[in-house]
């Protein structure tokens, strides 16, 4: 008898396993269209980026002005430059999205899967910082030294451990050419990490609404979610193109189109927009070394979800007092992101730090409020 | 991925002192960064001898930042996260410093006074060749 080929040939059926005859849950929601969208951003970053770097000088005398000459003198620069930009922002919202319905329903149970997306998470947050630094304006260059001074906490090795990375005693050419390299590196890493991440997925399917785990009413993936994936990307270039389009810059800081100054420090500092909340906690511990950690923290705590929750229903929506606390979660993320931007003054000061006590307070709250919801159900 | 050796040869400068009027805080770029030399007032002078050295995060005296009282000379890096104070500025004056980035204030002689900065501003090593003239480095 003959066979079909693609669920033969040793690489053909690889794709096939991936695309079309993956079993996948037929409930999942629009929510588990972000993974695909994720690596749709990938790619386009990475397209664009090689683009970019064909024009693009890697030099603290010329970087500012070959982003210019980009955006200026090369064929459609200024398209790619700006959906460049603009794709990060979109990869980040892609990003939290993804996190958020992860943890809405405990996706994090699939512990190798979250592990490792967790890390791909911090992999993409030091490409898109190294990324910011390279158009060597003001903020570029100020969010490159307050990022990489924040390894200067770590007691006795700190300074020197600073002065390896910049490559000199202050930000400058040196940090720049190793800054780009690493930039374009670390997207191909990124994409090892995300073929490992759907190598986990795919050891155990993808999770669901309901958080049904065994392999009751499945679908092939072709075409029914093909088809829905494609139409989430297609919304979500419109999105972009039309934000491109309509106003490249909404989202960047007026502040960069300066050349980078290494005499004056702009008045109010900040980094890009998706940065904001993990900024306000560390500028809200008053000590460095405590910011640095509740910075750090902010996203490592990630890490322990699958271990601290554990309980009897996998989704949050069985859960009325933990979908609140979700949704506070979420608001007070807002709010961090809304005092990320003000400057470091009364009332912003206090308002950051309680939100910050909030927010860390989430990770220990919610285990317990599931433990107690199951002993009353059960 | 160390100092290159062209990096490490500008790492010394030569500032003319009589260049700096009194009460006025002048920024120069060494290694990178900015060197800032203070010509302090009396009164700065004294407010900052005055200061209780248990009230201070980082407690040093006034005489051991400066080999000269009149001449305040630091590295111009918060030694919060890097960035830049800004001079005659923040609460702690006459001449005092404020960094706008996470809002830690300096005194006069360059001593944190409040806010997430750990440390005073770094006093760099430097030598006076004659009365208006030092070599930092």
């Amino acid at each position: 008898m003959k066979m079909n080929l693609r669920k033969t040939h040793p690489l053909i059926k690889i794709f096939n396993n991936s695309l079309i005859d993956l079993p996948t849950p037929s409930s999942i929601s629009s929510l588990w269209n972000f993974g695909s969208l994720l690596g749709l951003c990938l790619t386009l970053q990475i397209l664009t980026g090689i683009f970019l770097a064909m024009h693009y000088c890697p030099n603290i005398e010329l970087a500012f002005n070959s982003v210019a000459h980009i955006c200026r003198n090369v064929n459609y620069g200024w398209l790619i430059r700006t959906l460049h930009a603009n794709g990060a922002s979109f990869f980040f919202i892609c990003l939290y999205i993804h996190i958020g319905r992860g943890l809405y329903y405990s996706s994090y149970n699939l512990k190798e899967t979250w592990m490792i997306g967790v890390t791909i998470f911090f992999l993409v947050m030091a490409t898109a910082f190294l990324g910011y630094v390279l158009p060597w304006g003001q903020m570029s260059f100020w969010g490159a030294t307050v990022i990489t001074n924040l390894v200067s906490a770590i007691p006795y090795l700190g300074t020197s451990i600073v002065q390896w990375i910049w490559g000199g005693f202050a930000v400058d050419n040196a940090t720049l050419t190793r800054f780009f390299a690493f930039h374009f590196l670390l997207p191909f890493i990124i994409t090892a990490f995300v073929i490992i991440h759907l190598l986990f997925l795919h050891q155990t399917g993808s999770n669901n609404p309901l958080g049904t785990m065994k392999n009751i009413d499945k679908i092939p993936f072709h075409p029914y979610f093909t088809y829905k994936d494609i139409l989430g990307m297609l919304i979500m270039l419109f999105l972009l193109t039309f934000l491109t389009l309509y106003s490249p810059y909404f989202l960047g800081d007026p502040d960069n189109f300066t050349p980078a100054n290494p005499l004056v420090t702009p008045a109010h500092i900040k980094p890009e927009w998706y940065f904001l909340f993990a900024y306000a906690i560390l500028r809200s511990i008053p000590n460095k070394l405590g910011g640095v950690i509740a910075l750090v923290l902010s996203i490592a705590i990630l890490y322990i979800m699958p271990f601290t929750n554990k309980k009897k229903f996998n989704s949050t929506q069985f859960y009325p007092i933990n979908k609140l606390l979700f949704w506070s979660m979420f608001t007070t993320i807002l709010l961090l992101t809304w005092i990320g931007a003000r400057p470091v003054e009364d009332p912003y000061i206090f308002i950051g730090q309680l939100l910050t006590v909030i927010y860390f307070m989430y990770y220990i709250i919610n285990p317990m409020i599931h433990k107690m919801w199951d002993n009353l159900i059960f | 991925m160390a100092a290159s050796a062209d990096v490490l040869a500008l790492a010394k400068i030569e500032i003319n002192l009589n260049e700096i009027p009194e009460g006025k805080s002048v920024s120069f770029k060494w290694r990178g960064k900015p060197l800032f030399v203070r010509h302090r007032t009396k009164e700065e002078i004294d407010v900052a001898k005055a200061v209780p050295l248990n009230s201070l995060r980082d407690p040093e005296p006034d005489e051991a930042r400066c080999q000269k009282p009149e001449f305040l000379v630091v590295i111009g890096v918060c030694t919060h996260l890097g960035c830049i104070p800004i001079a005659d500025a923040g609460d702690y004056g006459p001449g005092g410093y404020y960094c706008p980035c996470h809002g830690s204030h300096y005194d006069a002689a360059g001593r944190i006074r409040r806010g997430p900065a750990p440390t005073n501003l770094e006093v760099p090593e430097y030598t006076f060749l004659n009365d208006n003239t030092i070599i930092v480095g």
